[in-house]
């Protein structure tokens, strides 16, 4: 997409500008940069995720000035920044909620992409890099939540470590690897320290090139046919600033109410009992955000030849790689879906699926927090069957018998005539 | 001027030397990058700590004590004889890892193994559970009174660590 050229008035800005042209790169993506004038509130989540990565960067670098990455005293340096340093309550609030509020931006950001068609040709890229950026978030948060030194810290920590384990041959030295001992100890701690540091900046690097694909390409819209004209387009700023501030202003509210009013609410009352390697809280629970994956994890049962005791592959190690792969799909769903038409709005099968999709992760969710017994693990499995039926069975089939109905011409044809 | 093509391979001098110097460079870059992965393995203080001795004399018939080796829980059972006689009555082959119990204790009054779940490390509860031996209560993986998984999603018995007994009373783990 051709931005407006930046033609600064003042002679020193156009000194610095045509010696290193960042501020023009900087003009074309946040001012002029032709975005599609149809966007609804649901294209908002993109710049929320942008803010809700720097608050969690910037709340980041000062609590990790008060916290002490050791097993001795971690659980401590979290007490004393909420007890003894200015403002610690405040800042590890918004860090600890902060991340939920990343998820739920984000999430809703994978679903705008699914519901309007954002994955398909020719932001393939946009999305495949979509999907690398969600991987860090993941691998960020749970590094981030086994700081503190909690109960829940350890044993989250030992649980999905140990899901390395499953790996056939080299699986027990990757967790001795990943551990820096013989189990989750002060190496590992320290290790997750640093890494949980690092990656937020790798997430910014990526964030860049995702950004940097969607401009290539340009904005997909809630209609989802192609930007034909000027006349489509209205500049970024003021029109998104504007709308997009909005939204920031509800996203603070909502941000601030968990913040300010419930703070412990999202996450879970043993992380307040120091880690302790002996005792295993009687049930370990994921952040909510995890939910969905935890459930698909525990579900698969052994694969085999029913009725016999033949089995393929064992129960853990089927349950690993159908978590891993319940994220990777997304990285093939544009070739799994043959539809030339984008928007789930002139699909209706789609449209119908896109929502029982929906549902299904909100029942994975229920599961991933309910004990592994009784019906859950029933549930569990149906749900993690029609999760990869959806993207590997129907999303192919219904892209290619659906009868869409009949596209605009153009983004501004419904409007101007 | 001598021909740059050497031999009758059909190799020239600088197809040679650029696969020579990728070959070199490959090498030196493993090599630098060799220290910066092996850091994470285990360090000389964490391996030092490897062993654990135990002093059993204070534990009676029916009575469990749990030590601490490698940061890992150790489970040492002093066995009641009926869970000897639990544990031996069944048919090993039957079992989802088949071990007899002979081969998974070295006393049988005396059951020693690691109290971490094989199916993502938590750390199994004693005397509960289907078959009166230990249950994990994260996803629900039960144990009989030789530590044999019998049910649930742990692939394989709890481990039995190197072991070996000082005297009567003593044992040292690692």
């Amino acid at each position: 997409m051709a931005s407006a050229a930046f033609e600064p008035k003042n002679s020193a800005v156009k000194w610095f500008n045509d010696r290193l042209p960042i501020l023009g790169l900087l003009h074309g993506t946040f001012v002029s940069y032709p975005a599609p004038k149809n966007l609804n509130y649901w294209w908002n989540f993109g710049s929320l995720a942008g803010i809700a990565l720097m608050v969690q960067i910037i709340t980041g670098i000062v609590l990790a000035m008060h916290y002490t990455p050791h097993t001795a005293m971690a659980f401590n340096s979290v007490e004393h920044i909420m007890r003894d340093v200015n403002y610690g309550w405040l800042l590890r609030s918004i860090h600890a909620n902060g991340a939920s509020m990343f998820f739920i931006v984000v999430y809703t950001h994978i679903f705008r992409g699914l519901y309007y068609g954002s994955y398909k040709a020719p932001r393939e890229m946009l999305w495949i890099l979509g999907v690398v950026i969600m991987l860090l978030m993941m691998a960020t948060a749970f590094m981030g939540y086994v700081l503190p030194w909690g109960q829940m810290s350890f044993w989250g920590a030992t649980v999905i470590t140990n899901l390395f384990s499953a790996i056939p041959l080299v699986g027990d030295s990757i967790v001795t690897f990943l551990w820096g001992g013989f189990s989750v100890d002060n190496p590992t701690l320290n290790r997750f320290f640093s890494l949980h540091y690092l990656l937020p900046f790798v997430i910014v690097g990526v964030v860049i090139l995702h950004i940097w694909a969607l401009h290539i390409q340009g904005s997909n819209n809630p209609l989802g046919v192609d930007v034909k004209s000027k006349q489509d387009t209205v500049t970024f700023h003021p029109y998104y600033t504007a709308k997009d501030l909005l939204g920031l202003g509800v996203f603070f509210l909502v941000f601030s109410y968990f913040v300010f009013f419930n703070p412990d609410m999202l996450g879970h009352p043993d992380n307040y009992i120091p880690a302790n390697p002996m005792v295993t809280p009687p049930h370990i629970v994921p952040e909510w955000y995890f939910l969905p994956f935890y459930a698909i994890l525990r579900s698969v049962p052994d694969i085999g030849i029913p009725f016999t005791d033949i089995v393929f592959v064992k129960a853990k190690l089927a349950g690993v790689i159908a978590m891993f792969a319940s994220i990777l799909v997304l990285v093939v769903l544009p070739w799994l879906d043959k539809s030339s038409v984008r928007s789930a709005k002139f699909r209706p099968l789609t449209n119908g699926f896109f929502w029982i999709l929906l549902a299904d992760l909100v029942v994975l969710t229920i599961v991933g927090g309910k004990p592994a017994e009784g019906i859950w693990p029933v549930i569990g499995l149906i749900g993690t069957v029609y999760y990869f039926a959806h993207f590997l069975v129907i999303t192919p089939i219904v892209s290619r018998i659906e009868k869409t109905k009949p596209l605009p011409e153009s983004i501004s044809s419904p409007v101007v005539k | 001027m001598a021909s740059n093509k050497a031999g009758n391979e059909g190799v020239s001098r600088r197809e040679f030397i650029h696969v020579m110097s990728a070959g070199a460079g490959a090498v030196a870059v493993g090599a630098a990058v060799w220290p910066l992965i092996d850091q994470m393995n285990p360090s000389a203080d964490v391996l030092a700590l490897a062993s654990t001795e135990v002093d059993l004399s204070a534990i009676e018939v029916g009575q469990s004590v749990t030590v601490k080796w490698r940061g890992k829980p150790v489970f040492i059972r002093r066995r009641t004889d009926a869970e000897i006689k639990e544990a031996e009555s069944v048919n090993a082959a039957d079992l989802p890892d088949p071990q007899p119990d002979a081969d998974r204790v070295q006393k049988p009054e005396w059951l020693v193994m690691v109290g971490v779940c094989t199916h993502l490390g938590c750390v199994p509860l004693g005397q509960q559970g289907d078959y009166n031996g230990w249950f994990c209560p994260c996803h629900g993986s039960h144990y009989d009174t030789s530590g044999r998984i019998r049910k649930g999603p742990a692939p394989t018995n709890l481990e039995i660590p190197a072991y070996r007994f000082l005297d009567d009373s003593k044992i040292l783990i690692g």
